[in-house]
């Protein structure tokens, strides 16, 4: 059965929810750490070491999912490093952050070299798809329990930050630290603990690269995913819910170029390719403005200050 | 809510000294349950000291504090909340991206691991009935007008379960209407035994309509206390700014021209969240003159010197320089000669890490001789330039390739007057120009100030010490809530028509 032009609409969903899956981790981890009023742009270092990490424990072990496990443990210790840094004074998060996007991928290109070769067990996916008969859908449908997860954590993390103490805290801390200094709350605690979560769920995103999609370990598995995220935390406004739909937009444009062409559509693959580079580039023009500021953004955050 | 009546409040005596600075000498102040007391007095007379040795946030060195005649020891605000004693600032303290309710939330001690919205909502909602006000519980902050935030401020303090409730400069934020709002449901809480107040205002007209009791502080000292039905606004004013001028007019060898140099027409600004501060100033400078804005700080002052020195944008009004549209670029500043010489110089206008010289140089190092060919900066030209102003000017210590921020504040002050003065300045801004400074380098700075009136250059003074304006100019404006309200002559200036129209309070 020949599906046409629907196909690239199908091909274009599948990619964004598998494309979209590790933004969606990084974005969510970047979410976090902003509502505590940090931005940590070493996620884009956590995410290479989280697919290095993963890959290496699950060839080692045998088990993928050890390997996310691990990942987001490796991405935890770099986000409590870089909070932990930003803790004293006089230091800025921006150019920590920096500092550890050099480090992490350094760091996991170093302990990484002997895995570019060999072949880790694959993370499973669902077929969610089978009932049809179509096999570009089939092909869509294919998703990794990762993505489910990550659905189920967006909503949880949006749930804890109304809901709980931990929530409210973790906003104040964002919002101003000096009420929250004066209503007695440990700023830098809050913001280490929330900085070191950030960067387990970033260590997860980048399991995700390694272990399924494209599912290698090469140095250049990354292709700014996790700088891009501040861009997508921006558009979605600090709102974990919006990460995903953020997260899932940004992978279908970034699925346009290889869905076109399928259906062979050669001419311009590469512009196709850069359309998530450009709207991010986009949401940053749009959203940069002195008069005004940003509906949602914690108001302690260095660039809002 | 409260139960039983809020308990009488006596400071006894209170010194507090920081460094050689006497802020506080032997000052009494009694605040009787139920009272709406009111604490005036100038900048710096150390009304804000005073309330924060009562709050905890400073420990007097002598003097007591005692709750219905008991001594107690207040050692920080958290103390102080324990006794019932809450303040609401001048500032406000909420968290503008979140609802009055997760306001009031977090603003208690003690919060569930799990907050359950429905229930705090309905706890809070019934609360509320029983105040003289409401505010929407699910507004957020920063939606809000100043005014409903400043009830809200409040509402967290009753909610709080605070009895005495101190307030600094509450209205400076509000609108009249608001204001009186406010305060009448203020004084309805006292009225009905459920508070004390104690407001900090230099507004006498509100003193006037809602206080029961008024403590005066000038320069640290306690002037005296009174039934406000006993006084009048002009004993209340006098009180404040002292009977007799202390200083007298300084020498001037020329007669102010007709000449006009400086003419603002209508200039509006905003401020960061977007009020209105600046509400339409119409100011004429001539040559040869110093006219002073007075005003209690907070009305605008600042924010009308930075549009002057081009930090600010100005929504709307024109700048005339000689007759001439201006904008503050750094052509027409050269053309004009509009120099600047604003409140704490070293963060407002240095640089503080570069040398002396190459901040000496700010106004000059791309013109001939600093810069040779059009582009290469000559360094020694730079420090002979820089030697010569240290030396003319008397800047201490003479060392021309110090960072400047390693200067007294003195001579940071001496070193900016000097680079905005060097280029024979032809209109010159100056904004507290002696704040912090000693009698010597004061005395300094002024005469230099004069001597450059008398060479013809017309000079606009900001200044918070009414002293300092009384001394300096031949011209005073008064600024209020963003408008100049009143001017006078200096031969003319009665400090207590000044005084009034300083505190709002005219008629």
């Amino acid at each position: 059965m020949d599906v046409g032009w629907w196909g690239v609409l199908i091909a274009v969903l599948g990619g964004a929810i598998r494309i979209g899956t590790p933004f969606l981790f990084v974005s969510l981890g970047e979410c976090l750490t902003e509502k505590s009023g940090r931005i940590n742009l070493g996620l884009e270092g956590t995410l290479v070491m989280g697919a290095m990490t993963g890959y290496a424990v699950s060839l080692h072990s045998g088990s993928p999912w050890l390997g996310v496990l691990c990942a987001g443990l490796a991405g935890m210790t770099l986000g409590a490093l870089h909070s932990w840094l930003c803790s004293f004074k006089r230091v800025n998060d921006i150019a920590v952050g920096i500092a550890m996007m050099l480090f992490g991928t350094g760091l996991a290109f170093f302990l990484g070299k002997p895995y570019i070769q060999p072949s880790a067990p694959r993370l499973p996916s669902i077929d969610l798809g089978a009932w049809s008969d179509i096999p570009q859908l089939q092909a869509a449908l294919q998703i990794n329990a990762l993505f489910l997860i990550g659905i189920v954590v967006a909503v949880v993390l949006a749930w804890m930050l109304k809901h709980t103490a931990w929530g409210l805290k973790v906003r104040v801390v964002g919002e101003s630290a000096d009420a929250a200094r004066a209503l007695g709350l440990p700023v830098h605690r809050i913001r280490i603990l929330s900085t070191a979560q950030g960067g387990f769920l970033a260590g997860i995103g980048g399991s995700y690269l390694s272990l399924y999609y494209p599912f290698n370990w090469s140095e250049g598995l990354s292709s700014g995913q996790g700088l891009m995220a501040v861009a997508l935390v921006i558009f979605a406004r600090w709102h974990p819910i919006g990460c995903l739909w953020v997260s899932l937009l940004w992978g279908g444009a970034a699925a346009l170029g290889p869905s076109l062409q399928s259906v062979g559509i050669t001419g311009g693959y590469y512009i196709f390719n850069a359309i998530p580079y450009i709207m991010t580039l986009a949401v940053m023009i749009i959203t940069c403005s002195p008069k005004r500021t940003l509906v949602g953004v914690p108001h302690d955050l260095t660039v809002s200050r | 809510m409260i139960d039983g009546v809020p308990p009488d409040l006596h400071a006894c005596g209170i010194t507090k000294h920081f460094g050689p600075l006497t802020a506080l000498q032997a000052v009494n102040l009694q605040l009787r349950s139920g009272q709406f007391h009111a604490l005036l007095g100038e900048n710096g007379a150390g009304k804000s000291t005073l309330v924060k040795c009562i709050m905890g946030y400073y420990h007097p060195d002598e003097g007591t504090i005692s709750l219905n005649h008991e001594t107690v020891s207040i050692r920080s605000p958290r103390d102080a909340q324990t006794f019932g004693i809450g303040m609401v600032y001048q500032q406000f303290t909420l968290i503008p991206n979140m609802t009055v309710l997760e306001n009031l939330v977090i603003s208690r001690a003690r919060l569930d691991p799990l907050i359950d919205w429905e229930k705090e909502e309905r706890q809070l909602a019934e609360f509320m009935e029983n105040m003289p006000f409401q505010v929407s519980l699910t507004a957020r902050v920063s939606s809000l007008a100043a005014g409903e935030k400043q009830k809200v401020e409040i509402l967290k303090q009753l909610a709080l379960q605070n009895r005495i409730l101190i307030l600094d400069e509450p209205t400076s934020v509000l609108t009249p209407q608001e204001a009186d709002e406010m305060l009448g449901y203020l004084r309805a809480l006292t009225l009905g035994q459920r508070l004390s107040v104690l407001i900090i205002t230099h507004k006498l007209r509100e003193v006037a309509a809602f206080a029961d009791e008024v403590t005066v502080l000038r320069k640290g000292q306690f002037v005296g206390t009174g039934n406000v039905s006993q006084l009048t606004v002009s004993q209340m004013a006098e009180m404040m700014v002292g009977s007799e001028v202390t200083v007298k007019p300084k020498q001037r060898n020329v007669q102010s021209s007709k000449v006009p140099k400086l003419v603002l027409r209508d200039i509006r600004v905003k401020d960061e969240s977007g009020v209105e501060v600046v509400r339409g100033v119409h100011l004429t400078i001539h040559e040869g003159e110093i006219v002073g804005i007075a005003g209690v700080s907070g009305n605008g002052q600042r924010e009308l010197v930075e549009v002057l020195a081009g930090q600010r944008c100005a929504s709307a009004g024109t700048i005339h320089a000689h007759d001439q549209l201006y904008q503050p670029t750094r052509e027409k500043i050269m053309k004009h000669k509009m120099f600047c010489l604003p409140e704490e110089p070293l963060q407002n206008t240095c640089v503080g890490r570069m040398s002396v010289a190459e901040n000496l140089a700010f106004r000059h190092f791309d013109i001939e001789p600093y810069v040779v060919g059009g582009w290469f900066i000559s360094r020694p030209a730079l420090r002979r330039g820089a030697t010569e102003l240290i030396e003319r000017y008397n800047i201490k210590p003479p060392y021309p390739d110090m960072p400047i921020q390693s200067l007294s504040g003195g001579n940071v002050q001496r070193a900016v007057l000097a680079r905005e003065l060097s280029a024979d300045v032809e209109i010159l801004i100056i904004a507290n120009p002696c704040v912090g400074l000693d009698f010597l380098a004061m005395e300094e700075i002024r005469q230099r100030i004069v001597a450059a009136r008398n060479h013809g250059t017309a000079v606009l003074l900001v200044s918070e010490d009414l002293d300092e304006i009384m001394e300096l100019s031949d011209r005073t404006v008064v600024m209020f809530n963003g408008q100049l309200v009143y001017e006078t002559t200096s031969s003319d200036a009665d400090l207590g028509i000044i005084g009034r129209h300083m505190t709002g309070h005219t008629t």
